[in-house]
């Protein structure tokens, strides 16, 4: 009757692991930690083959390398030797809905968009679901931050950047309102019915739509020069659009729609721009050098959109526009986006394989990314005096061959990269083992 | 003159009277006379390769009673001079909807648009797309406005029928004799109609696919013959006219080349012989097209040049369909060039006006004038097997033709005249004078230059005073009768002057005219000298040179289908997924398309050696769940089980997405019906032959299998249907599906043993197409591939087909399987799952990505798959993910995605690892190929390299440089006048699993 005892001893142990939603939430940094002798890729550029990272109170202290530094013994309260393994700042999803919907075929489960034309003052945090069992498994891969962001409408509200360890969306803003969404008009349109699809063809009403966004954005403009006693909810979210404390996301992939935007944009007095999309960002690069306009590039793991194009030509997007000096980062947005989160870093290893260097294909994910959203004061690199956010993986983290991560850490809390679906894994593991 | 008007009037006014003497007639008394017209001094067409000078055609009674030189006249002849002029048989054609109007969508006005599953006819066929009983000539109606477009092109009779469903029912031929009406209809069920069209008129759902039309077809001709055989109980109403009408001219309708070889391919199992309707772009695969043996009707609706004004619009139209612009006026050529025998109809024309500029264009692409004449006259005549009566002008034929001032295909010939057994359609004045020229007018004292110019049928007129000042002026001229108001220069004046004059010779001509003031005066023009034609540089104008056809004819096709080749590739790094594992530093010798050897220090001096030197060769990856290269639906959804359907009949070999897998490094992958139903259709295993035809892509000998599924597609969960009406709604249903079907089938299979055995006698049973596989299910002929997630139905299936005496072969997505692994297992089913997915419906909640390599554990076969077009051309990189999230040998995790489903698909005898004598399916790799920096360099199937990615940098190049030529071409086509189309792009659908339209 051994199998008794087995039996027993794996009831209490399942029992001791309810499958409940997200991981416990690490706790503060108490203690300093040295990482020493990985490959530290800092995600600007730089790799030191034997690093040694230091970090306190959340912010990193020390960034080195360790054949040529001394450090005092007891420095740091805690080292981990991580020899033969990899350093990085934690990966940064923009233009996400993590969080906002937990199941894509449950509508009861969605939360993401509104119904309305302009909505910028819809704000995507206050929906942000920090237990999200999606959220858990995009950790174990290297995604620590994310870009929560509302869809739908021609603006469809404004986003925060959140940290992807928290008890609620409080604790995990990062930066609130970061910036506001515009679904650029298409010079397309569909015809036909779902049964029974058309053409595609040119879109009549795209003159008057771009110029409802014109309208739209001189109102706020004016509205926003005086205190005005009505008080109008919609214009007034806008407001730091003209002041360039937020950031005015265009999403756009026909070349046309982003030089129009960007004109439009810049007409208005919008002092930060960037494009979400961009596939065809790489033929107006020099309006987007003009005016500093960087590129959240969509989903590299995605079809061309002409049957004539190049079959690889979204792999090889990123080194077109970092070839012409735009800041490129990536998203993940398209089918099944929440779930397949965790695989943005194969995104960036698949541009290195089409071409970009390994470190500037690193950057489209950390760095660039951090700049795009006005967050590289405290993320993005592995520099001192910002966050403790990274994480050590066995080997290449851009291929998913070597990417496993054996330790992570946000604002230097090191957290449980255990999921709902590891926890299974052992379950049934130890079902198989029961003889 | 006056004299040849009078004649003229005279054989009108015969052909009025003429009537069937039973026919009660209304103007004075009976007045039919038996006299002759003849037309002298014709070069006559009496077909196409017979062409008679001077000649005589004496007609009677709307008949052809004698042609040729020495015509003996009678003397109740009326004679019409014809110095000069041609006479042609007028035109046929076959294919329209003349007088027939399309049944339109109107179903339901008390809202109900809900599918319907079965039918609520009462005794015709169970499919209300299946509608043979319907005759063209019941709802005809004769169109004389329609008549007059067509006789104006040149046409003396027409088939038309109703345009509706997969079986349409008869069509009626037509003769365009807009005088008499009981000589119009000339056969009255002459033609039997089929098409890949739904009908319009049904709410029932199915069938919802092409490949659901398919099936229909072949249930279709089975029950006709078990009917025909007297085994049926029942009556049927749809099938008696099928079998009735079986002797009539079958034409089968298709728009595109590929469902005209899907036509054929029905033809040829039962033996049919059907004309089949094409859609102007055969030339793409004119092989395939040749082979069907087939006697087609064309269309010749050409494209429009679009408008490339615009670049930014521009750029979305696709290489295809810029060369189809280029190349659809050589369509005719090609298929006259290759001896296809064919009818041209002026069917899918904009407008009628358009049959003769497409025509001369076409000619003007080199299609043979003479081929041009047959395919109007003579063929469609023999195809209808009606050249006795119609398409010459033998005696005793229908006096059914054409007088023109010259070569019928010229661009300036003037048609004049159409007789439509007998009765004369005119279409310009045969007696009009050319009046154009420069004329000196006259008016009292007044003097003016007055030019006239335009064509011969429709003269333009230009007055300038002698001072060269433009006189404003309305110019008519008709009946040889000119008119025109001559228009004072301010428009506050009212001092307009009216010319009219009859013409009798346009060297002088003269009349009255009538002044403002009412009073009368003789006008006189003198001709001073003759109208010389401007040279219309445009229109002599060279064709755009037409651009090669390529295979396919799209982006990235081939100038000719590829051939295999003797390869040896050095020093690699070989995955052999055999018992000798990765190699290194080994040769790979691909011979006769087979792998020949590999080893080390191989040699073979008639091979292409390649340095593959940091390079890794493996077996080309197999997809096992693939849903591109599909046309018209993946999923046959208007059934719960629909085991007759097969993506065998939809195989899309022109879909770019072929050539985007061949640049991933795949090389084989299975069709798989949706999962849209429990029990779908049956699958196709298919090589990626870029270039060929589909059923060339088919892998040969395949094993057999179908779809299965289960869970919220098939139960209809995330439908967004509000009243359900499909049986099952629950997992609890579709096990009862299940065990019905299986338990019919096991019946039905009995019945037929029964009655093979001949040991009962008795009527033979029906043969019916999805218990007919769902019964080689149970006698392990056929295999399941079955859609599942969750342990339940898992588990529900196994014990299911258990109960039945057979295994499920295979379970894909399986994102639950983890939980039963030991279960399968001892089952024997294999697994094809995704690496990650999970999270996008209810039933995937729990899915985990150490299911693969959990299941894997425990002895399941295990295969990850796509489902997903793009990520069927990373399939390698899914396979790296089970050593990363399951730590499996990098050896076996490749074997994931190469040899795992080539067992499961059991045809691990012939591909899925490199060992001699298999197939050379294999990939040549930049680098690991489970790393995310592994690019495909080379794929090759059966020695055949379908992609190089040196030669995709070729193809790149040349795909932008036929752009720019094609956008020149069509910018000057835009320059020269000729109207142009949007610039748009045809939607195509990329199928998932849970795709139900088509």
């Amino acid at each position: 009757m051994k199998n008794k005892h087995l039996y027993i001893m794996l009831l209490l142990f399942s029992a001791l692991l309810p499958l409940k939603a997200q991981q416990i939430p690490a706790q503060k940094q108490t203690k300093s930690i040295l990482i020493l002798n990985a490959t530290a890729h800092l995600g600007n550029g730089t790799v030191i083959e034997n690093s040694a990272i230091g970090f306190k109170d959340g912010k990193i202290t020390l960034v080195a390398d360790a054949t040529k530094i001394r450090l005092a013994a007891g420095a740091y309260d805690t080292t981990i030797d991580a020899s033969g393994k990899h350093i990085y700042p934690g990966f940064i999803a923009p233009n996400s809905t993590l969080g906002l919907v937990e199941i894509d075929a449950v509508k009861s489960s969605d939360d993401q968009e509104e119904i309305g034309s302009f909505n910028p003052n819809v704000r995507s945090v206050i929906a942000y679901n920090s237990e999200s069992k999606v959220v858990e498994t995009v950790r174990p891969n290297g995604i620590l931050i994310a870009q929560i962001t509302p869809r739908g409408g021609r603006i469809s509200g404004t986003s925060s950047v959140v940290q992807l360890d928290a008890w609620s969306w409080k604790d995990a803003v990062l930066k609130e309102n970061d910036g506001i969404h515009l679904n650029f008009p298409s010079n397309f349109r569909r015809s036909g019915s779902w049964f029974e699809p058309g053409i595609v063809e040119p879109n009549k009403d795209y003159p008057k739509q771009v110029e409802e966004i014109n309208v739209f954005l001189a109102n706020a403009k004016a509205y926003n020069q005086t205190v005005s006693k009505e008080r109008n909810i919609v214009l007034e979210a806008t407001k730091a659009l003209f002041d360039g404390s937020q950031t005015l996301y265009i999403h756009a992939d026909e070349e046309k729609q982003i030089v129009d935007g960007i004109q439009l944009a810049v007409n208005n007095q919008i002092k930060k721009i960037v494009i979400i999309g961009g596939f065809e960002a790489y033929k107006s690069s020099d309006l987007l050098q003009k005016y500093n306009v960087g590129v959240l590039l969509r989903r590299v793991h995605d079809m061309p959109t002409s049957d004539d194009q190049d079959v690889n030509l979204p792999y090889k997007m990123a080194k077109l526009l970092t070839d012409k000096g735009i800041l490129v980062g990536l998203e993940n947005s398209g089918d099944h986006e929440r779930m397949s989160t965790r695989n943005l870093p194969f995104l960036a290893g698949t541009c290195a394989a089409f071409g970009l260097d390994k470190e500037k294909a690193l950057q489209l994910i950390t760095s660039n990314t951090a700049k795009l959203l006005g967050i590289d004061s405290s993320c993005g690199t592995l520099e001192t005096g910002k966050d403790a956010t990274l994480f050590i993986s066995e080997g290449d983290a851009l291929d998913m061959r070597t990417n496993k991560l054996t330790a992570a850490f946000i604002q230097g809390r090191t957290i449980n990269l255990e999921t709902f679906q590891t926890k299974l894994d052992d379950k049934f593991k130890a079902k198989y083992n029961q003889k | 003159m006056k004299k040849a008007l009078l004649l003229l009037f005279f054989s009108v006014f015969l052909t009025k009277t003429q009537a069937q003497n039973y026919f009660p007639v209304n103007e004075s008394v009976q007045n039919k006379t038996k006299n002759y017209t003849v037309f002298t001094n014709a070069t006559i067409y009496v077909s196409p390769t017979q062409k008679i000078e001077k000649g005589t055609l004496l007609i009677q009674d709307g008949k052809v009673v004698a042609v040729g030189n020495t015509v003996s006249i009678p003397k109740n002849s009326i004679t019409i001079d014809l110095e000069g002029k041609t006479i042609y048989p007028s035109f046929i054609d076959i294919y329209t909807s003349f007088g027939i109007e399309k049944p339109k969508r109107n179903l339901n006005p008390d809202g109900d648009r809900s599918p319907l599953y079965d039918t609520k006819r009462v005794g015709y066929y169970w499919n209300e797309s299946i509608r043979p009983e319907l005759n063209g000539y019941e709802t005809f109606k004769y169109d004389t406005a329609k008549a007059e477009e067509l006789l104006k092109a040149g046409f003396g009779v027409v088939g038309t029928h109703i345009s509706d469903g997969v079986a349409q029912g008869t069509g009626v031929l037509v003769a365009l004799n807009n005088t008499e009406n009981s000589k119009q209809i000339i056969a009255d069920k002459i033609t039997n109609h089929f098409a890949f069209s739904k009908s319009a008129l049904t709410n029932q759902a199915y069938p919802s696919s092409l490949m659901g039309m398919m099936a229909l077809l072949r249930q279709m001709y089975l029950d006709l013959d078990w009917y025909k055989k007297g085994n049926s109980e029942t009556k049927d109403l749809s099938l008696e006219a099928l079998a009735a009408n079986e002797k009539l001219v079958q034409i089968f309708a298709t728009e595109d080349k590929l469902n005209s070889l899907r036509a054929a391919k029905i033809a040829k199992e039962f033996g049919l012989n059907y004309v089949l309707k094409g859609s102007g772009n055969e030339f793409e695969r004119i092989e395939e097209i040749k082979n069907t043996k087939a006697q087609f009707i064309i269309p010749i609706s050409f494209p429009e040049a679009y408008d490339v004004s615009n670049p930014y619009l521009s750029n979305q139209i696709e290489l295809a369909d810029m060369l189809f612009w280029n190349q659809a006026p050589s369509n005719l050529k090609v298929l006259s060039d290759n001896g296809i025998v064919f009818a041209l109809t002026t069917d899918k024309l904009k407008k009628t006006e358009d049959f003769k500029v497409n025509l001369l264009k076409a000619i003007k692409y080199g299609f043979d004038k003479t081929k041009a004449l047959e395919s109007l006259t003579t063929i469609p005549a023999a195809i209808l097997g009606k050249s006795n009566e119609i398409g010459s002008l033998k005696t005793g034929s229908y006096a059914n033709f054409v007088i023109t001032s010259g070569e019928i295909f010229d661009e300036k010939t003037i048609l004049y005249e159409n007789w439509v057994q007998g009765t004369k359609y005119v279409v310009n004045d045969i007696t009009a004078k050319d009046i154009r020229g420069n004329y000196d007018l006259t008016i009292g004292n007044d003097t003016y230059k007055w030019k006239i110019e335009g064509t011969e049928t429709a003269p333009k007129s230009d007055i300038t005073t002698v001072a060269a000042v433009k006189v404003n002026s309305k110019f008519n001229f008709s009946k040889n009768w000119i008119s025109m108001v001559l228009k004072p220069g301010d428009t506050i004046k009212s001092n307009f002057t009216r010319l009219t004059g009859f013409v009798e010779k346009p060297e002088i001509l003269s009349g009255k005219a009538v002044l403002s003031d009412g009073s009368e005066l003789i006008w006189n023009a003198k001709r001073t000298s003759l109208f010389t034609a401007v040279k219309d540089t445009a229109k002599v104008e060279k064709p755009n040179p037409i651009l090669p056809t390529t295979y396919p004819n799209v982006a990235f096709g081939d100038s000719k289908k590829l051939t295999a080749q003797t390869l040896l590739f050095k020093n690699a790094t070989v995955w052999t997924n055999e018992k000798e594992g990765i190699l290194t530093e080994t040769d790979v010798l691909i011979k006769n398309g087979k792998i020949a050897a590999v080893g080390k220090n191989l040699s073979d001096p008639s091979a292409v050696v390649i340095d593959a030197k940091g390079k890794h060769i493996t077996s080309g990856i197999i997809d096992e769940h693939s849903h591109i290269a599909i046309s018209r639906g993946v999923n046959e959804s208007g059934h719960n089980s629909t085991a007759e359907v097969t993506i065998q009949d939809v195989v899309n070999s022109e879909d770019i997405n072929i050539y985007r897998d061949l640049a991933g490094g795949v090389t084989i992958s299975q069709l798989l019906h949706g999962s849209a139903n429990p029990i779908g259709g049956r699958s196709a295993i298919v090589k990626w032959k870029w270039g060929a035809a589909p059923d060339e892509m088919l892998y040969k000998n395949q094993p057999k299998f179908i779809k299965f599924a289960l869970g919220e597609n098939v139960k209809q969960a995330n439908w967004g249907i509000q009243n359900p009406t499909r049986f099952p709604q629950t997992r609890m249903g579709v096990e009862q599906v299940f065990t019905d079907y299986f338990q019919r089938a096991k019946e039905y299979d009995e019945s037929w043993k029964t009655f093979n055995s001949g040991s009962k006698k008795g009527k033979a049973p029906r043969v019916d197409l999805e218990l007919q596989t769902l019964a080689e299910i149970l006698n392990k002929e056929r295999f399941i591939t079955c859609h599942s997630y969750i342990e339940s139905e898992i588990l529900m299936l196994m014990n299911v087909a258990e109960k039945f005496n057979f295994r499920v072969n295979t379970f894909t997505h399986i994102l639950e399987g983890y939980k039963v692994a030991d279960k399968m297992k001892e089952h024997g089913v294999g697994a094809s799952t995704f690496s990650d997915w999970w999270a996008y419906k209810f039933e995937v909640n729990d899915a985990i990505p150490f299911n693969g390599p959990i299941m894997h554990n425990a002895g399941v076969v295990v295969a990850y798959n796509s489902d997903d077009a793009e990520m069927s051309r990373r399939l390698n990189q899914e396979a790296a993910k089970a050593v990363k999230y399951g730590n499996i040998s990098e050896e076996e995790a490749w074997k994931f995605v190469t040899l795992n489903p080539a067992k499961l698909l059991h045809i691990d005898d012939k591909t899925g690892s490199l060992k001699v004598g298999k197939d050379a399916d294999v990939v040549l790799w930049s680098d690991n190929p489970l790393s995310i920096y592994a690019k495909a360099e080379k794929t090759i199937i059966e020695g055949v390299v379908y992609f190089d990615i040196e030669k995709d940098a070729e193809k790149q190049l040349s795909i932008a440089k036929e752009r720019s030529l094609l956008i020149g071409q069509m910018l000057q086509e835009k320059n020269k006048g000729a109207s142009t189309q949007k610039p748009a792009k045809k939607e195509k659908k990329e199928y998932h699993c849970d795709t139900l339209e088509q």
